[in-house]
């Protein structure tokens, strides 16, 4: 696989797994307005993914489009963090999850729009202005549920928890990582650790949150060599129509 | 329609000489085509009625986010998702406009939500229907939001001032829905012959309670005449139910789509197409707690609000700590 196809798959799978996850709550989350900015980051994500894919698709050169890439590939070729597709479970973990994501995104996101390559450095710049305020309402509102009852506080830091070990994977370097690095396409994802890290910290003591000590990480998400067993179910529903009427246009 | 069967007084249209001399003076204000604002003199009547319309109106925008997000997940396209995202989005939006209108009224949103939850107040009989494949997803926007727009469109010139002027952004948003839904069935009906069917199937399941979303016939109703009267409602249902018909049927065979009513014909005469009535066993039903999904559709909303509620009081309580935090350091 060539090594800008598989860093655009990586960009492009975060961006839809994670839209994907988070469309789910359309209609049900705990308060009008709650509904609303989920949708809306949702819609974000969603439209980012058309972005990536879609020059992911024209670097393949293979006639495939966005939503071929969307739509007909299986579980082992998609490149998104494990972190983004385990389940919702309730709104603490899908903000809490968006937050970690963001407090990478803003920086990297950053770091891209001076890539060597200017459709990366474009599409970074456009998906930038979301992702700034992804992070300032997912860190605003990972405070206020870690602040806000000792039940609230419970649930957030059980989340965290939970989410910690999948939080490694987004700053393990590869060779198709360093590939992009020669080529001045994307920093290497471990020299944003720190940036993402004060984030973090920062956010973390605001919410009276602790952060786990164990750095152990779950990784095999954005290699595509191992994800986790949520993800084919996710693709399962997304894929249904695609899948059972091969050819049809919506 | 979303506020259907809405109760007024219940006693019929009160006649000027048994009114109060203020009732009398709000109905001169009504009667010259006045908007009524939040602080003006209102009758009772006029009020709980009111609460009654706009609060059905908001709880069918947020139960009907429930059919289309059923579908979020499994839209077959990229740009389908997102513009189905983007419609739900809406939805969310107007129910928020309207409870906001129904505020100024003096009833809180929560209270709503939970005379919502507990059966005091109902929403649209239409969103007790299942969505079964896309293309329902097109004859929602279609019929549905089509429907809807029928009825709203005269409600931008009702007498309460934030419920009118409410209804001015939310029917710029329904008509860029309803041509999306077509959108969506354009592309089913020139698709393959399962898409075909598909189309042919929604609009089969979707056409008669669609028609039923402008409610019973208001001929004899004692509530339509009150409404009427405070300009709470422009038109009555039959004539709304009417415009829809005459309006669609045309869309229909333009689509290469049959309308399931053996009967339907246009009449010289009235200028009009002539059409069998929907089942009105079956709206009775539907509104009365027995739909297809009337339980299903309001268990979803009642696990939403009781899952959601450790959020709520966390935001309450942050925020309540905020501002005490703030307080001590000046």
């Amino acid at each position: 696989m060539q090594p800008l196809f598989e860093f655009l798959l990586r960009q492009g799978d975060n961006a839809l797994v994670l839209g994907h996850r988070t469309s789910e709550w359309c209609g049900t989350a705990p308060a009008l307005e709650e509904d609303i900015a989920l949708t809306n980051t949702a819609l974000d994500l969603i439209g980012q993914t058309q972005l990536w894919l879609g020059y992911a698709a024209e670097v393949e050169g293979a006639d495939r489009s966005a939503n071929d890439l969307a739509y007909l590939r299986d579980v082992h070729d998609f490149r998104n963090l494990l972190m983004l597709e385990v389940p919702n479970e309730d709104f603490g973990r899908t903000l809490m999850r968006q937050f970690l994501f963001d407090a990478f995104q803003v920086p990297w996101l950053t770091a891209l729009q001076t890539s060597a390559d200017p459709r990366v450095a474009e599409i970074a710049a456009k998906s930038l202005k979301e992702a700034t305020y992804h992070l300032d309402r997912s860190a605003e509102t990972v405070i206020a549920l870690g602040d806000g009852t000792a039940d609230s506080n419970a649930r957030m830091q059980a989340t965290l928890d939970y989410l910690w070990p999948y939080v490694g994977e987004i700053f393990v370097d590869d060779d198709t990582d360093q590939t992009m690095a020669d080529a001045l396409i994307a920093p290497l994802p471990s020299s944003m650790r720190p940036v993402w890290a004060a984030t973090i910290e920062e956010t973390a003591k605001a919410a009276c949150l602790s952060l786990p000590e164990s750095d152990f990480a779950h990784h095999g998400g954005r290699s595509g060599v191992r994800h986790t067993e949520h993800l084919g179910h996710m693709l399962a529903t997304m894929q249904v129509l695609q899948r059972s009427y091969p050819g049809a246009v919506w | 329609m979303y506020a259907q069967m809405v109760k007024s007084t219940g006693k019929g249209l009160v006649a000027r000489e048994d009114m109060s001399p203020e009732d009398c003076a709000f109905q001169d204000r009504i009667d010259a085509g006045e908007k009524i604002e939040p602080r003006d003199y209102m009758p009772d009547g006029y009020r709980r009625n009111l609460i009654r319309q706009i609060g059905q109106h908001a709880h069918s925008e947020i139960v009907g986010q429930l059919p289309e997000g059923n579908w979020i997940t499994r839209a077959p396209t990229l740009e389908r998702k997102a513009n189905l995202l983007a419609k739900v989005q809406d939805e969310a939006g107007h129910g928020l406009y309207l409870y906001c209108a129904a505020e100024t009224l003096g009833v809180s949103r929560d209270e709503m939500t939970e005379m919502l939850l507990d059966g005091r107040m109902k929403y649209s009989s239409i969103f007790n229907y299942p969505t079964l494949t896309w293309a329902d997803m097109g004859a929602v926007g279609w019929l549905v939001d089509g429907a809807a727009i029928m009825n709203q469109v005269p409600l931008q010139r009702t007498s309460y001032g934030p419920y009118a002027r409410a209804m001015v952004r939310i029917c710029k948003e329904e008509s860029f829905h309803q041509r999306q839904g077509f959108h969506i069935m354009m592309a089913m009906v020139n698709g393959t012959a399962d898409q075909k069917r598909m189309a042919q199937d929604a609009l089969n399941r979707f056409w008669y309670p669609a028609l039923m979303m402008f409610g019973p016939s208001d001929k004899d109703s004692v509530h339509s005449a009150q409404s009427m009267a405070w300009r709470i409602k422009v038109n009555t249902n039959d004539e709304l139910r009417q415009k829809f018909v005459d309006e669609t049927v045309p869309q229909a065979e333009y689509l290469g789509l049959t309308i399931p009513d053996a009967h339907l014909h246009w009449n010289d005469e009235t200028e009009h197409y002539d059409f069998t009535e929907p089942d009105w066993d079956e709206f009775f039903d539907v509104i009365s707690g027995n739909g297809p999904c009337n339980v299903d559709r309001l268990n979803a909303r009642k696990t939403a609000w009781d899952d959601g509620a450790w959020v709520r009081e966390a935001m309450m309580a942050h925020a309540e700590k905020k501002a005490a935090r703030k307080q001590a350091a000046e």
